[in-house]
């Protein structure tokens, strides 16, 4: 139907006429107090990106030192070796993967695709940018301090006895952090109610904003029980109330439930968000009307509200009583159900359809594959026989990089490079970015596929040392961590170039029928400069290639538009 | 065509009666359509942090119900300690501040000012007067060591310093752990568990433990008799170490006291920063019937505080 | 929308302007019913109805907080989803509190009090009192 490179021929010049976001004002403060949520997304994104190189580095750390039994890195003992593993965990899920995609790229594109002007509480959200600065600041701190190795979990009794002075700095800064987290699910919740322009009714809504409200909805339902969670281990460790300390008689396992109540559904923050980029992804570059809208959209807040009642698989092992092991195993299983209705659909979708290989579509087909095998290795870990055998091995680890770092990451990448154009105005080079692709895709699946076997054969996570016959595994796992870290660099390099380089991107460069498409690119100021045409928004087929404006164009007074929603 | 996206004028007609009513209120955000839009926003985004408040405070009622599951006559035992009289009285305080709060926004809403600003000066005449006898039940329970975790065991006087003297040598370490100090804090709390777990309580409150949550309200007859003893005089010279029918771990029942009280103090002093806001923007003249919602979302913080307080003072208090 | 607010200009109606506005009959009536609630549920504490005393208080304190939700928030008047909203996060408070009360209630017999044994030996302390592993019999 169309062909790769949808940039235009002629390299033109951005116009001084055109009034875009990023030139609207000029100058430090009004970048640090802005109130416009694309600048505000920005600005995550690369806070976002800055916690991911640091814990990018700490899992290199990590990698390079189980590269041989014992001691490898010099200067590294188990200590430290527990630090580090313990500051990866704790930066990629606070810092990176739960802002990730709702606050970096969903503050960006949430309003334009509804067809706001901006966040119902834009002051609101800079103050959630700033408590996850102060959050970040925090994590710092602790490290000045003696550190922590905890574990990204906090387990008590350990938590509040370990030596390591820098538990209460860093809980403290997840506490924070939850609030910066608790804003954005509000801010989105109340502007997916109360600011769609008419016209713009519940159905016609953009999957990804479907996803983005079930995960605001958990982000504020689950996140104040983890921050409760963390006041009271900071009281614990303080005061020596006893809550959590069975010498006190208080009860460790007391602390899990309630740890896991968050963390859960956490993980559904970040999973759920990246289902959502990949239902635009997969519909707009197979030019194909999604299929199945109502059950992806419905999907989505099935597996929020299936998100809160699971924590339990996480304790199987933990001393929870058999009874509950049963009854959470149970529910695990069903979370199977609305997962497989999102995949099945997209492959439906695909099926027929008009298919460009570029980026974003391959960082979409990576996810299905990626997600697919994480989420079946779940259903190993949800029975509660097998996990008695493979709870707290490599096979948990590869499981959850799987969901979290093959999915939800791999998904915020691929959005990406989908929305890129339309954040910064120019094209980065498709073929560099496929290099990318294939570099992460190739190195994730040897660092993680080679640990579930590691797992499988009895490899317990978290050690410093290990014998010698799973050294093969930990040198290939190795080697794969080095590509993807290859890939990632390359990536970034492959941006910042075509923020230099790239050619000017058209309003709509992918024929995307959402209304983030049909604003200019960047977009200005107030997002729309006229009443934008709300219709399907996966109907692909008013869709039309442009010769003159060098992307994609909308034919509007489509039969869609006129029909009567109110 | 009656497409109403591509007809910018018809949406206009349907959907900007404020606009035209009051283009230039300055209280109207720039990116909302309507004043009634934009106070709909602000009450659901209000009531989704009121929803956060909830689940906030449910962490320690779910921590409360396991260690009252687990420890009955712990807390059928503690709870004679509290004073109800002051609890109820800050009850009452609390729903009459409630419902000045309520009428301030009614008054907010009809645009009388002095009235609004009187019945936000008595809203807040109400926070502190809760948190002046909170102050005296604190100060009392503090005096008496009935606190949390390790302080509990302080001993009251000379004499039960003495008779506490062997296993409280390990007590000394200092309250917080610094680096350094874990081990001093590990022998410290083991030296606790000597004294949390005195042997002769230890077969009742396995046995209690095993009634689990049927036996909420089963106390031990023995407990029963105890609560007289505590009726009659509260505090008696020997302090609370001194009473042989102190239960196991009594201690839990002052820490998730302090906690959940504490955090709801916290939340009195937060809502008394947001009424001496209002009271400021009130006397200003800002709210009218166009434009109040300050007041409203400021109300609705208090009445939660207040909700909150409706369960734990039966829950604190009133045990039988 | 609010046709009413346009069609009512400066009169400061009970009834018109944005939002409901309450009269002082409920509101006097609201905050009456709740201070003779709390005198109840002091007095019924002293009444021994067993097993029944705290589901009393819970359910008396429960009653005040839907009439302060009702009639102090507005919830009654007010859009449903703000009520649909507050009663969620009371379901999902409910449901965490019956989860770890099953939980806790079934392995809470095998809980050992105190430090295990062999911690205890490890950190060399002596013990006053019994020593521990007595303590943690189980029958």
């Amino acid at each position: 139907m169309t062909t790769l490179d949808a940039t235009r021929p002629h390299d033109a010049k951005p116009g001084p006429e055109v009034d875009n976001y990023l030139t609207f004002t000029r100058g430090f403060l009004s970048w640090a107090l802005t109130l416009d949520h694309k600048r505000i997304g920005l600005m995550y994104l690369v806070s976002v990106l800055g916690s991911f190189l640091v814990g990018g580095i700490f899992a290199l750390l990590v990698r390079t030192e189980l590269l041989t039994p014992g001691a490898t890195i010099p200067g590294v003992d188990e200590n430290l070796y527990n630090q580090f593993f313990t500051l990866h965990g704790a930066i990629m899920v606070f810092l990176v993967i739960i802002p990730s995609i709702p606050a970096a790229l969903g503050n960006f594109v949430l309003p334009i695709m509804l067809g706001a002007k901006d966040v119902a509480f834009p002051r609101l959200n800079l103050c959630s940018y700033y408590l996850w600065i102060m959050g970040a600041i925090c994590a710092v701190v602790s490290l000045t301090v003696g550190g922590f190795d905890t574990g990204w979990t906090f387990y008590t009794p350990y938590s509040t006895t370990t030596s390591t002075g820098g538990v209460i700095p860093v809980v403290t800064g997840v506490f924070i952090l939850g609030f910066s987290s608790i804003f954005t699910g509000m801010n989105f919740v109340v502007t997916i109610h109360k600011l769609r322009p008419p016209g713009m009714t519940w159905f016609r809504m953009p999957l990804l904003l479907w996803a983005l409200y079930a995960t605001a909805l958990i982000q504020v339902l689950a996140t104040p029980v983890l921050a409760i969670t963390l006041l009271m281990l900071i009281v614990e460790r303080v005061f020596l109330i006893g809550l959590f300390d069975p010498a006190m008689g208080g009860d460790p396992v007391l602390f899990q439930h309630f740890f896991w109540f968050y963390s859960h559904p956490a993980v559904y923050i970040m999973i759920l968000p990246a289902m959502g980029i990949i239902s635009e992804i997969i519909s707009v570059h197979a030019h194909r009307h999604i299929f199945g809208y109502r059950f992806i959209a419905f999907s989505s807040v099935a597996i929020a509200i299936f998100s809160f009642l699971v924590w339990g698989h996480h304790m199987f092992t933990s001393g929870q009583s058999p009874l509950m092991n049963t009854v959470f195993s149970l529910i695990t299983f069903s979370v199977a159900i609305p997962s497989a209705i999102k995949i099945f659909n997209w492959m439906a979708t695909l099926y027929r359809g008009s298919i460009s290989i570029n980026t974003p579509m391959l960082y979409g087909l990576g996810f299905i594959f990626l997600f697919t095998i994480g989420g079946l290795t779940g259903l190993h870990l949800g029975t509660l026989n097998t996990d008695i055998h493979l709870h707290d091995t490599y096979f948990v680890v590869a499981h959850f990089h799987y969901v979290m770092m093959g999915s939800a990451l791999i998904a915020m990448v691929g959005g990406l490079h989908h929305w890129w154009p339309k954040m910064v105005g120019r094209m980065y080079n498709e073929r560099h970015g496929i290099i990318g692709f294939a570099l992460v895709f190739i190195g994730f699946n040897v660092t993680f596929f080679t640990q579930f076997m590691l797992g499988s054969h009895g490899m317990p996570r978290r050690y410093y040392d290990y014998p010698s016959e799973f050294q093969i595994y930990h040198v290939i796992s190795t080697i794969g961590s080095y590509i993807m870290a290859a890939g990632f660099f390359w990536t970034l390099y492959l941006l910042v170039q075509s923020l230099f380089t790239g050619k000017i991107a058209p309003a709509n460069p992918w024929g995307g029928r959402s209304l983030e498409w049909q604003c200019s690119s960047p977009p200005p100021h107030d997002n729309f400069k006229t009443t934008p045409s709300v219709g399907d928004c996966y109907d692909f087929s008013v869709v039309r290639w442009s010769e003159e404006e060098g992307g994609y164009v909308v034919d509007r007074n489509d039969e869609d538009a006129s029909k009567p929603d109110h | 065509m009656t497409s109403i996206p591509a007809n910018p004028s018809d949406q206009a007609d349907d959907h900007g009666h404020d606009d035209h009513d009051h283009p230039h209120d300055p209280n109207l955000a720039h990116h909302f359509e309507s004043m009634e839009q934009q106070l709909d926003s602000g009450k659901l985004g209000m009531w989704l942090f009121l929803a956060t408040e909830v689940l906030f405070f449910g962490g320690l009622f779910a921590a409360y119900a396991v260690l009252r599951a687990r420890n009955p006559e712990v807390f059928s035992y503690a709870s004679h300690y509290l004073d109800t009289m002051m609890g109820g009285i800050n009850t009452c305080v609390l729903i009459l501040s409630s419902l000045t709060m309520a009428l301030a926004v009614r008054f907010a809403q009809q645009g009388r000012k002095t009235l609004l600003v009187i019945c936000l000066w008595l809203t807040m005449g109400g926070a502190v007067g809760f948190l002046v006898i909170k102050y005296f039940e604190y100060s009392h329970k503090i005096h008496d060591h009935l606190v949390w975790g390790g302080a509990f065991y302080e001993p009251v006087d000379e004499a039960q310093k003495a008779q506490l003297a062997t296993p409280l040598v390990a007590l000394d370490a200092p309250l917080v752990d610094g680096p350094k100090e874990a081990n001093a804090s590990e022998a410290r709390s083991i030296a606790l568990s000597q004294i949390v777990n005195q042997p002769e309580e230890a077969a009742s409150s396995i046995k209690t433990a095993v009634l689990g949550p049927a036996g909420l309200s089963a106390a031990p007859a023995a407990a029963e008799a105890a609560i007289e003893d505590k009726e009659s005089d509260g505090h008696s010279a020997a302090g609370h170490l001194g009473d042989p029918e102190m239960p196991v771990g009594t201690h839990l029942f002052f820490g998730i006291y302090f906690c959940m009280t504490g955090l709801h103090g916290v939340h009195v002093i937060i809502g008394m920063g947001v009424i001496g806001w209002l009271i400021w923007r009130s006397q200003r003249g800002d709210f009218g019937p166009k434009y109040f919602t300050p007041v409203d979302l400021g109300g609705l913080y208090w009445h939660i505080v207040d909700l909150i307080w409706i369960f734990l003072f039966p829950l604190f208090y009133l045990i039988h | 929308m609010s046709h009413e607010t346009t069609a009512q200009h400066d009169e400061h109606d009970d009834d018109h302007g944005l939002g409901h506005v309450v009269s002082y009959g409920v509101l006097f009536g609201t905050g009456s019913i709740l201070l003779v609630m709390t005198i109840i549920t002091v007095a019924v504490t002293y009444v021994d109805a067993g097993e029944m005393n705290m589901p009393i208080a819970l359910g008396i304190a429960g009653i005040k907080a839907t009439l302060v939700a009702l009639f102090f928030m507005h919830l009654y008047w007010d859009r449903p989803f703000n009520a649909l909203v507050l009663v969620a996060s009371i379901v999902f408070v409910v449901l965490l509190m019956i989860f770890v009360l099953m939980d806790s209630g079934q392995y809470a017999p095998s809980v050992i009090k105190g430090n295990a044994p062999g911690v205890q030996e490890v950190l060399s302390i002596d013990a006053p009192g019994a020593p521990i592993a007595e303590q943690s019999q189980i029958p």
